[in-house]
């Protein structure tokens, strides 16, 4: 035992000496979520816009001040041809055009109605479909203004649950801890005890009178340590700085929290038993492990939206159940009542896994 | 100039014989095209939604068929209260839920202008919870416009309400296609991690199997040094850049509207940037395993503010500062005006102009930076 | 006789109060020696006696702190790339490039030094020939035993005839047999004008040299032949020298 605590001791000290690691591994999550709660917003707001107004009356003039005064908006140019709308565009300079019918006022009195025509750059998908659909709803309420005795309109009234204000980090808070899980207990891990193999070490280790249990126990245990203080510290940062609640227990969100770690030491420990060079340790980490965290799981892009293929690859990924039960408690306020499948598919992945690496891990020592 | 081709030829060699290597050069940009551009969407598609109906009439049915025969809406309960709705939203098996008020067909065909629906958006992702509103609020305006012009009161020409049609065109990608979106931007990111990891890791190798220290008694000079290096991942990543242009037109069929030239002509200037940053970023490591740390981390912060996945138009100004520093975003500007609007040379001067000038900072600082006494 | 060979020719190295600080560490304190042509000159020393540090910093790795030093007759504060181009590395950690074969390293390093193509395949194919190695022409190096890779490590750093070579710690690891096949290999090639600038720790080994000296601590403590140092001493052999040597150091203490 006395052993065993002076190797883990000795594996400590070498994690926590290379300060260049340490504090990238410390300041990326803080570094992040200052990214995700002050830069990445959801919200569109002053988008440049072009309006063409040949006939500029009072319907095109006041249809134009409520577009520019809703904060969407930022009248950005005024123009007199469509010819000129395709090199503004090009430019980037502008990402909306409004163009008005020549003889709009009168256009509209005598017909009871008239077309207003939007146009967007769409090499941004997301922005020009939210901003044309801000211009319809400004466009519509304007015409029932017009006749206040007979409103012909629905109004709808949206409310954002869990997140009122859309705020990117809400989102990320979840997916961030298990990437950085994922990065310390599996990447770290994985490439820690290659790079034993690649120098001789674990030859000497295993011909030490440590059992390999214990050298396993001990080349994961500060790594556990350290996954674990990294996910206290991106919820701390997220709660204090940036306000993400966690409005369920924050006994069983450790305590998922915990269950992902060791799912994550598994693979670790599996993926250095395959591999035979911190090179390709670091490949297969970076390909079969970060890209399914951030992109298969539901981190950044809804799994639902995807095609049928690549939902189902993302229901092979540890993370995706992982950051639904995380999102589930921290926002919704969800319970084992709610989230008990997840946390039963997660379980087995990780007993799983656990048999295999040390099945692999034994066969090697063989 | 002989002793850059002399350790440029090695570089090859070396690349060549590396069984890991080849893989990712040639395996990986696909593999990362083909998985990534699916999975990173927008693209909504069969939200599942929550309805409570408490107004039961033709017209309330005829807006959730609205809904329901869209694309993007998908219903998947039926539920009698607000409360049952909510709890939907709550385990997970609704995105969306849409109430609609008792008296709502009423208010609706009298033209009391009272009519209302509410719609409870599970806004965890906000972008998506942001694009569900867009298209409810977009089928809800065209289902009253229909109701109005569809009125079976009689009114008189001169009282008719004015009806103001909206007709959008949404240009360079009419159908709000997100691939289209996405391929030139995962393009830069495949370039960059490439030219980024192998460059990162590829010194600080040298130092630790002590390779360095031969070439360092040499009289090779800092500069070839750093060039000779360069130069095979710079075709690398321009290997790289065309493999990924190719499959995005046979796979995904992306518009290429600009010049190929002006795509190939940023790239290189960009690659050196990369680059260079990979090599510093090596100098200063001790073993490949910081490298990569330190690696992974530059990248991660360049690529999130990038604009990659969201857009950044509104970033505050702090970040404005930072982003002027950032080459990935202005390659990523870069390859989405010239290839979605064919954006010509004068469009993107600033941002070639940036570049160059991170490209000519960038080299200097590795050049400076590579030490080879101590 | 060797001697008189040596102290009539000019010195190729010159080093003067050469010291070299690493914080309040004194990797090297005070050295003084010359080299000269032709000569097979042993620098010896424990490991961290501070031999490694000053013969990094007679090849350009590393800089002095302090002294006047000049190598192959360039000053080493403002000719570093006329000294590089005139000696010759073979460092303690193996450092041929071992996913490239034999002739490749030896194409690298000559088209480094600017040989041309022309004398690139003449050197080489008389390096090779020297060894007995022409059949592992294509090998790669990884594939190739530790004891040759040694012996090819030297001969790629005589590619382009310098004037000095170095050799730190050549022969580590390697078995009896090759450690002589080595030495008569440095014995050639100095007999063809080459000066060698040799560190090890092997005491026998320091008895092929012309001129050895010995490093304790930082400081050169002795310097002269070696029969004339184990007379001096009146030992035996040259590994009981430095034993006195190092037994000094302890009582002193």
């Amino acid at each position: 035992m006395k052993r065993f605590i002076g190797f883990v001791r000795k594996e400590f000290l070498h994690i926590f000496r290379d300060w260049r690691t340490m504090s990238v591994l410390f300041g990326m999550p803080v570094a992040q979520l200052m990214l995700f709660g002050y830069v990445i917003t959801n919200e569109i707001k002053d988008a440049p816009m072009a309006i063409m107004d040949p006939s500029h009356d009072t319907y095109s003039m006041d249809i134009t001040s409520r577009l520019t005064s809703s904060g969407y908006f930022l009248s950005e140019r005024n123009i007199s041809n469509h010819k000129e709308i395709e090199p503004v565009f090009r430019e980037g300079k502008v990402k909306i055009a409004v163009v008005f019918p020549n003889n709009f006022i009168q256009q509209a009195q005598r017909e009871r109605k008239a077309t207003i025509q939007v146009i967007t750059d769409a090499s941004e998908p997301n922005t020009a479909n939210i901003l044309a659909s801000y211009t319809e709803s400004v466009v519509l309420k304007y015409a029932m203004s017009l006749q206040k005795s007979s409103g012909m309109g629905i109004r709808i009234e949206p409310k954002m649950m869990y997140n009122p204000t859309l705020k990117g980090v809400y989102l990320f808070v979840p997916g961030l801890i298990a990437m950085l899980l994922m990065l310390i207990s599996a990447l770290m891990t994985s490439i820690t005890i290659t790079r034993e193999k690649e120098l001789g070490n674990m030859e000497i280790l295993l011909v030490s009178p440590l059992k390999p249990a214990q050298i396993i126990l001990g080349k994961v245990l500060p790594y556990f340590l350290l996954s674990f203080s990294s996910a206290v510290l991106i919820l701390l940062t997220g709660y204090f700085i940036f306000g993400v609640p966690i409005v369920g227990s924050i006994v069983l969100l450790l305590a998922e929290t915990m269950l992902f770690i060791l799912m994550a030491l598994s693979l670790g420990i599996l993926i250095s038993t395959v591999t035979s060079s911190q090179q390709v340790a670091m490949m297969i980490s970076m390909v079969a492990l970060m890209l399914p965290t951030i992109l298969l799981s539901g981190f950044i892009f809804p799994v639902e939206n995807m095609p049928e293929v690549m939902q189902w690859l993302c229901k092979a990924m540890p993370p995706k159940y992982f950051i639904t039960i995380v999102r589930g408690i921290m926002l919704k306020g969800n319970g084992l009542d709610v989230l008990w499948d997840e946390t039963l598919v997660l379980s087995g992945m990780t007993l799983f896994l656990m048999i295999l690496s040390m099945k692999k891990f034994k066969k090697r020592l063989a | 100039m002989r002793t850059i081709l002399f350790l440029i030829q090695k570089e090859f060699l070396q690349i060549r014989r590396n069984k890991s290597m080849l893989p990712i050069i040639f395996v990986l940009p696909i593999v990362q095209l083909l998985i990534l551009v699916q999975a990173a969407t927008f693209d909504l598609k069969d939200v599942h939604f929550a309805i409570v109906d408490q107004d039961r009439t033709p017209t309330s049915e005829a807006l959730i068929r609205d809904f329901s025969s869209s694309p993007y809406f998908k219903t998947s309960a039926y539920c009698m209260s607000v409360e049952e709705a909510t709890s939907k939203l709550y385990d997970g098996t609704a995105g969306m839920a849409m109430v609609i008020p008792k008296g709502f067909s009423r208010s609706l065909v009298e033209g009391r202008g009272d009519a209302s629906v509410q719609l409870l958006v599970d806004a965890v992702n906000g972008t998506n919870a942001g694009l569900i509103q867009a298209y409810s609020t977009r089928i809800i305006g065209r289902f009253s416009l229909h109701q109005a012009t569809s009125n079976p009161v009689v009114i008189p020409e001169a009282f008719k309400p004015v009806t103001l049609t909206v007709e959008t065109r949404h240009w360079y990608n009419p159908e709000l296609n997100f691939k289209t979106f996405m391929v030139p931007g995962i393009l830069v990111l495949l370039v960059t991690i490439i030219g980024f990891m192998i460059s990162g890791m590829n010194v600080v190798r040298e130092k630790e199997i002590g390779t360095i220290e031969q070439l360092n008694v040499t009289p090779v000079k800092k500069y070839q040094f750093i060039i000779g290096k360069m130069i095979p991942f710079w075709i690398i990543g321009l290997f790289e850049l065309s493999l990924g242009l190719l499959v995005g037109k046979l796979v995904f069929d992306i518009p290429m509207e600009g010049s190929l030239w002006l795509i190939f002509l940023s790239a290189a200037v960009y690659l050196i940037v990369v680059l260079s940053m990979g090599l510093l970023v090596s100098t200063m490591s001790d073993n490949q395993q910081q490298s990569m740390f330190i690696s992974f981390f530059i990248m991660m912060i360049f690529i999130l503010m990038s604009g990659l996945f969201t857009s950044v138009d509104n970033i505050p100004d702090w970040a404005k500062v930072i982003n002027t520093f950032n080459p990935v975003a202005y390659f990523i500007r870069i390859m989405r005006m010239v290839l979605l609007k064919g954006s010509e040379f004068m469009d993107i001067t600033h941002e070639l102009l940036s570049i160059l000038g991170l490209a000519v900072l960038m080299a200097s600082l590795a050049v400076w930076r590579y030490k080879k006494t101590t | 006789m060797e001697h008189e060979k040596v102290i009539n020719s000019a010195p190729v190295i010159q080093v003067k109060n050469m010291y070299k600080r690493f914080g309040s560490f004194i990797a090297n304190n005070d050295l003084t020696f010359d080299v000269y042509k032709g000569e097979i000159f042993g620098f010896l020393g424990a490991n961290g006696a501070g031999k490694t540090t000053a013969m990094r910093i007679l090849c350009g790795l590393s800089s002095p702190s302090s002294g006047e030093i000049q190598v192959a007759g360039f000053d080493i504060y403002k000719q570093v790339g006329q000294i590089k181009k005139n000696i010759g590395y073979m460092s303690q950690k193996f450092s041929l490039y071992e996913d490239l074969t034999v002739y490749e390293n030896m194409r690298l390093f000559g088209g480094i030094y600017g040989l041309t193509n022309k004398e690139i395949k003449e050197r080489s194919a008389n390096l090779l020939q020297m060894l007995g190695f022409e059949n592992a022409r294509n090998t790669l190096i990884k594939d190739i035993p530790l004891g040759w890779r040694q012996k090819l490590a030297f001969s790629v750093a005589l590619i382009h005839k310098p004037k000095i070579v170095f050799l730190d710690e050549p022969t580590g690891g390697v078995d009896p047999m090759t450690r002589r096949q080595f030495w008569e290999m440095i014995h050639e090639t100095a007999a063809g004008g080459t000066t060698i600038f040799v560190t090890t720790h092997y005491m026998d080994e320091a008895e092929y040299c012309d001129r050895v000296s010995i490093m304790v601590d930082g400081e050169i403590r002795v310097m002269g032949p070696p029969a004339e140092l184990i007379q001096r001493f009146g030992v035996e052999n040259m590994n009981e020298v430095f034993i006195k040597l190092a037994r000094a150091k302890s009582t002193e203490l």
